[in-house]
């Protein structure tokens, strides 16, 4: 008999990842409203000791497939092993991050199941009465929202947009059950495999990681006058994102680029510069804290999202901001 | 080699958000007047990646679509673009489905042709679901890599680049395999007209559950594990505060002053 929820979790640079509370903080409500247990798992190479940190995150119950051969993520392997940790835990929903094991593994895992996943979702909600999953979900690049019904097979599946979720405050007090389960893997099903991995260095703040975040559009206009933006965010301690338009006009790289299918932040403060607010764009910036634009059309969609706007050009209207701002944080 | 793309025709997505409609009672997009369909952004990135490829190494594009009212021109655009053939996907049975069923109907018409590399956009631009690569790839049994970059052909394996948070990784999955395109194709090419006439004369070859060996319990409708129950505007109240001064260096001042009021900086 199916029972509780389980997130996968996720392990980066040797620690729990941020991705992991937000799973745990929408697994601990979904769990709590049928009255079940939440269940966080954990694939990865060298983690089992500190995979107890998802206790204090809102976790009941701890699963882990620790192996040097899972060091890093190989599509065919994780989900075999993804595979026998959901069918030792057997729960009713399963829920992972839209990450780059999320986009992969979720659905490779729905299809073995034959059972419903809605992807890339901002609201989870289960149905007590069926223990079924109930997903608002942003669709058509963001213009519309759908409400999909995951389905009557057990378990029913999501991914949640990475920083969509609300991590729980950590309460040290919580402990439980950690189970080891055995990889078991036989190699030779690794298929994908990769085979060289380059780091580029980022100089500055990383812009998943920045408090601050300066996005430019194509309204920026060229490369020089990106190096503005980008001597903006470093008096802000910020980092500069893009939308799709500058980087075709290739003012800036493509994994600045913010939006559905690029990345998603959520800083502090994001501060729109010369782009008009397109759905796509705003899905990847909507969790921000606050939002204000500059933008010359007063019509502009971004208004519609921001807390503060000035309407007029940037180029007359960004020297005094960051010369004010250059007074105030260094006061 | 033999390249088979997936394309699927969505709602124009350019459709500006001010104009968009939708039809509550059938759950659908009420494109405004005028506006034309178009194949999703990314399976058009899919069928550049698969020419440019045929280009290198030579063989045959193979484009295949499941839809039971195309509109010709629209998804003879990949024929355009210097597809060689078209297969169309066509049954009253098809119609209702989800991500599932419509990775069914695909791989069953994969299975019915030769393959070595079967490509389609990491995402629709209208349900924006992911899904239909993964399913296919675990339906037929082959390797999956999403989200691709540069692709090239090495020896029996194919060599994806694809950007990580911090950098960039390589992959290579060894043929049959299947490739979602993402972002980092670059831009697909605008067929010639003299292309598009040769396009439109070319006749597609449609196939029906029948000739699929589908189970039409499995597919549609009747088949589908998911079900939409509600599409939806969200309602976006604006609390904008407009900054009005004299002159824009004082609306830059008094908008830094702002940051500072909420303590942001």
């Amino acid at each position: 008999m199916a029972s509780g929820v389980l997130i996968f979790g996720e392990f980066a640079d040797g620690a729990i990842a941020g991705v992991t509370g937000e799973l745990l903080g929408v697994g601990r409500k979904l769990a709590d409203s049928l009255g079940e247990e939440l269940t966080a798992a954990f694939i990865g190479d060298g983690i089992a000791q500190d995979a107890s940190g998802a206790f204090p995150m809102g976790a009941d119950k701890v699963y882990v497939v620790d192996d040097p051969s899972l060091r890093l993520y190989q599509s065919e392997s994780y989900a075999d092993v993804a595979e026998k940790v959901l069918k030792q835990v057997d729960p009713n929903i399963v829920v992972m991050g839209t990450s780059t094991m999320g986009r992969d593994l979720a659905p490779k895992l729905a299809c073995r199941l034959e059972t419903g996943l809605a992807m890339d979702c901002l609201e989870l909600s289960a149905v007590p009465e069926t223990k079924g999953l109930i997903a608002n979900r942003p669709v058509f690049g963001g213009k519309a929202m759908a409400e999909v019904d995951c389905g009557s097979v057990r378990p029913s599946m999501a991914t949640v947009r990475l920083k969509s979720q609300e991590a729980l405050d950590p309460d040290s007090s919580r402990s439980g059950e950690v189970v080891k389960v055995d990889a078991g893997l036989d190699p030779s099903i690794a298929k994908s495999i990769i085979v060289d991995s380059v780091q580029v260095e980022v100089e500055g703040v990383r812009l998943e990681d920045a408090r601050i975040v300066i996005g430019g559009g194509r309204g920026i206009g060229s490369i020089e006058n990106w190096g503005k933006l980008e001597e903006l965010a470093g008096i802000m301690s910020g980092a500069v994102g893009s939308t799709r338009g500058a980087c075709d006009e290739g003012y800036c790289e493509l994994d600045t680029q913010l939006g559905i299918t690029s990345k998603t932040v959520a800083p502090e403060l994001y501060m729109a510069v010369g782009i008009s607010g397109a759905s796509q764009h705003m899905s990847g910036v909507a969790f921000s804290k606050f939002i204000i634009a500059i933008n010359k059309d007063a019509e502009a969609p971004i208004f519609r999202h921001s807390l503060y706007g000035v309407v007029g050009r940037w180029e007359d209207i960004l020297p005094a901001f960051q010369a004010k701002v250059q007074e105030l944080v260094s006061e | 080699m033999k390249f088979l793309v997936f394309v699927k025709q969505i709602p124009d997505p350019d459709i500006p958000p001010a104009q968009f409609r939708i039809d509550t009672e059938k759950n659908t997009v009420a494109p405004p007047q005028g506006s034309s369909p178009a194949v999703s952004t990314y399976d058009e990135l899919a069928v550049e990646a698969a020419l440019r490829l045929r280009d290198d190494v030579g063989g045959e594009v193979t484009v295949v679509s499941l839809n039971n009212n195309p509109v010709m021109n629209v998804i003879k655009k990949p024929l355009a673009m210097g597809s060689d053939n078209l297969i169309l996907l066509q049954d009253d049975a098809f119609e209702g489905g989800d991500a599932m069923t419509t990775a069914r109907v695909l791989a069953a018409a994969a299975k019915k042709v030769e393959f070595d590399l079967i490509l389609c956009g990491r995402q629709a631009g209208d349900w924006d679901n992911g899904q239909v690569g993964s399913y296919v790839a675990e339906m037929l049994g082959v390797p999956i890599v999403i989200n691709s970059g540069k692709l090239e052909v090495n020896g029996d394996k194919i060599r994806v680049e694809r950007t990580t948070k911090d950098g960039r990784d390589i992959i290579e999955s060894p043929f049959p395999t299947i490739i979602t395109a993402g972002d980092e194709i670059g831009v697909a090419r605008y067929p010639k007209l003299r292309d598009i006439m040769a396009a439109g004369r070319k006749q597609p070859e449609v196939w029906n559950a029948q000739d699929l060996g589908l189970d039409p319990s499995k597919v549609g409708d009747a088949g589908a594990l998911t079900k939409v129950n509600r599409l939806y505007l969200e309602e976006k109240s604006s609390q904008v505060e407009m900054i009005e001064a004299d002159t824009p260096a004082e609306a830059g001042e008094q908008l830094a002053m702002k940051l500072r009021d909420l303590k942001v900086i």
